[in-house]
């Protein structure tokens, strides 16, 4: 009994000292490699977008035609065992840029492979990305049914 | 008064009457595990992790079969020399523990604990060979980075950033051969404190050390108050794989209670990478442990260079799932105290 | 000038993000990206998220919260258009090639492509 008490006690300022023990991250340096990652990525994609603008009749095109280039950049980059490195450098830096979700995509197909192309592949393909898409269509079209009930009103 | 009572010294502590002895051992590893500063105490390196396989759940059971086919033959013995296999590992199921298990042929009993395994196997063997309950028995167990990070992680091709406190799993196997003290040479098996497990609310499974560090403590105390001893009666306390983090937090934790550890403590996880980037805290994983038992203390134990060893294998008993509902990550050691003649 | 802001709105966007993985560990990469479509998501919803793709190109349209941000102009076109029934043919019109490609090249990756660690 007084042996469970102590032990409790203890739980209540292990939290504490996890965190005076814990090693802090550098988070400006952290932060700083994630700008770079993330702007370098971003800055490819202008140029992307560039090349697309005056090769589609609308710029909606020229926008899906960017989203997809990137996407297949981070596909190649995946599937050459390149891009996980580049997540370790750059944090979100890889991970927000569309390239991330290509990395979702394309990391799972080729980790789930070994469980068949059916039952492994296709069936964890989305287990990374697929809250973006889920959240992005549930968030797209309350804010879309809002805006459009909003716009057509008095 | 039966005998049996004789053998549990204090509330947790087991003192074997004829404390067995691991007369063989093998270690199998990894490239990342052979470059590392242990690497010349390893058997045997594979130069390539998948070792030829199409998956790492095939490779990882192909070490640990592998292990233990070599620790019979280091023993000289055959597959039916011994009368159980205890093995386990990281996967559900323990597959690989099980697959190699099929192959062997031995009654197996299958154990899990996580990164724990090797003193869980090893304890139990000892006793079952003290009791009489077999003449030798065989204790084996593998990991490997890939398909352990597949379960409990993310794909490998992920661009996740690991975090100073995240660990690599070792990939390897290793195994050993538990026999009377009587057959062959090797330090003998002495005492055994097995451990509860031990919560104290650490929600981050990123941060393995830290759920794991006040387990080893608290059954580093028992052991302690069951044999009347102080690490000055040990050349080593070695933990399993607290790694660089969890190690200074049991440190903090035993220092508390006033337990000086000196520099006798020794982390096979903190060890097994040396510094480097991408191991992040150190090795976890089934195999460091008893890679670093059976490689490392082992030969250094016939060398003549540590003649009593505490050892505290230390294992993190969440799983995705639960951590995903929210549960925290509850750690366990057990003790094994190692004694050359 | 518009690669410039580029470079630094879509930096900004991941540093932000970066800063708060590092101070509030509950929330996973997962939680986070999702967080940021949403915010472009509901950002778009009187175009103002477009107005800084206009300003930022590429730096604002390749984080995804501008995949989120797609799907909101895509749902508003289609309204337009349609009605209600843009509600639903209108989420996917701007990210669709995205996901299809995202597919189609993953797939084909797996075939060729093993996981190293």
């Amino acid at each position: 009994m007084d042996r469970d008490r102590k032990a409790i006690e203890g739980a209540k300022d292990y939290q504490r000292l996890v965190q005076q023990l814990a090693p802090k991250p550098n988070a400006a340096r952290l932060a700083a490699r994630a700008f770079l990652v993330g702007g370098t990525i971003c800055f490819l994609g202008q140029f992307v977008f560039d090349y697309f603008r005056y090769r589609q009749p609308t710029e909606g095109e020229a926008i899906a035609a960017t989203l997809a280039s990137m996407i297949l950049l981070g596909v190649v980059l995946t599937a050459l065992g390149v891009y996980d490195d580049v997540g370790q450098l750059g944090g979100m830096g890889a991970a927000v840029p569309i390239t991330g979700f290509a990395n979702a995509l394309t990391s799972a197909a080729m980790d789930f492979r070994r469980e068949g192309f059916v039952l492994g592949m296709a069936a964890k393909m989305f287990v990374i990305a697929g809250p973006v898409i889920v959240f992005g269509i549930l968030a797209g079209t309350l804010t879309g049914l809002v805006a459009w009930l909003v716009g057509a009103g008095p | 008064m039966p005998a049996i009572a004789v053998q549990r010294l204090g509330e947790y502590t087991v003192q074997l009457r004829q404390p067995p002895r691991i007369v063989g051992a093998f270690t199998l590893m990894g490239p990342r595990e052979g470059a590392g500063p242990l690497g010349q105490y390893f058997d045997a390196i594979v130069d390539d992790d998948m070792w030829g396989e199409v998956s790492a759940e095939k490779a990882e059971r192909k070490y640990l079969e592998h292990a233990a086919r070599r620790a019979l033959d280091q023993a000289g013995l055959a597959e039916q020399d011994v009368d159980y296999l205890i093995a386990g590992d990281l996967l559900n199921q323990i597959v690989s523990a099980t697959f190699s298990a099929r192959s062997l042929g031995i009654p197996y009993l299958g154990v899990f604990a996580a990164c724990a395994t090797s003193a869980l196997g090893l304890g139990l063997a000892a006793m079952l060979v003290d009791g009489g309950y077999a003449r030798r028995v065989l204790v084996a167990t593998a990991s490997h980075y890939q398909s352990v990070e597949r379960q409990y992680r993310y794909p490998i091709e992920l661009n996740i950033q690991r975090k100073e406190t995240n660990q690599w799993t070792a990939t390897g196997g290793a195994a050993a051969v538990v026999a009377p003290p009587g057959e062959g040479a090797g330090p003998r098996i002495t005492r055994i404190t097995f451990g509860r497990v031990v919560d104290w609310g650490i929600k981050d499974a990123n941060d393995m050390g830290a759920a794991m560090a006040p387990a080893a403590c608290d059954t580093l105390l028992r052991h302690f108050q069951d044999t009347n001893t102080t690490p000055g009666d040990y050349d080593l306390i070695i933990t399993g794989d607290l790694a660089k983090v969890g190690s200074k937090l049991f440190r903090a934790l035993v220092e508390r209670v006033g337990v000086t550890l000196g520099g006798k403590h020794m982390d096979g996880g903190a060890s097994m990478y040396g510094t480097a980037p991408w191991a992040g805290a150190g090795a976890s994983g089934s195999v460091c442990s008893m890679a670093v038992l059976l490689g490392y203390v082992y030969k250094e134990m016939a060398r003549g260079r540590y003649r009593r060893v505490l050892a505290l294998p230390t294992g993190c008993l969440h799983s995705p799932t639960t951590w995903q509902q929210g549960d925290s990550c509850p750690g366990i050691s057990h003790a094994i105290a190692l004694e050359t003649d | 000038m518009i690669y410039f802001w580029a470079f630094v709105i879509g930096g900004l966007i991941c540093a932000l993000t970066q800063l708060v993985h590092i101070y509030v560990p509950r929330l996973t990469p997962g939680h986070l990206l999702v967080g940021l479509t949403v915010t472009g998501a509901v950002l778009n919803g009187f175009g103002w998220y477009d107005a800084l793709i206009k300003f930022a190109g590429a730096g604002a349209l390749v984080p995804v919260s501008g995949f989120g941000a797609s799907i909101t102009r895509g749902v508003l076109q289609e309204t337009q258009k349609l009605g209600w029934e843009g509600l639903f043919t209108g989420t996917l019109e701007f990210v669709g090639l995205g996901i299809a490609a995202g597919v189609l090249f993953a797939a084909l990756a797996a075939l060729v492509a093993v996981p190293r660690a």
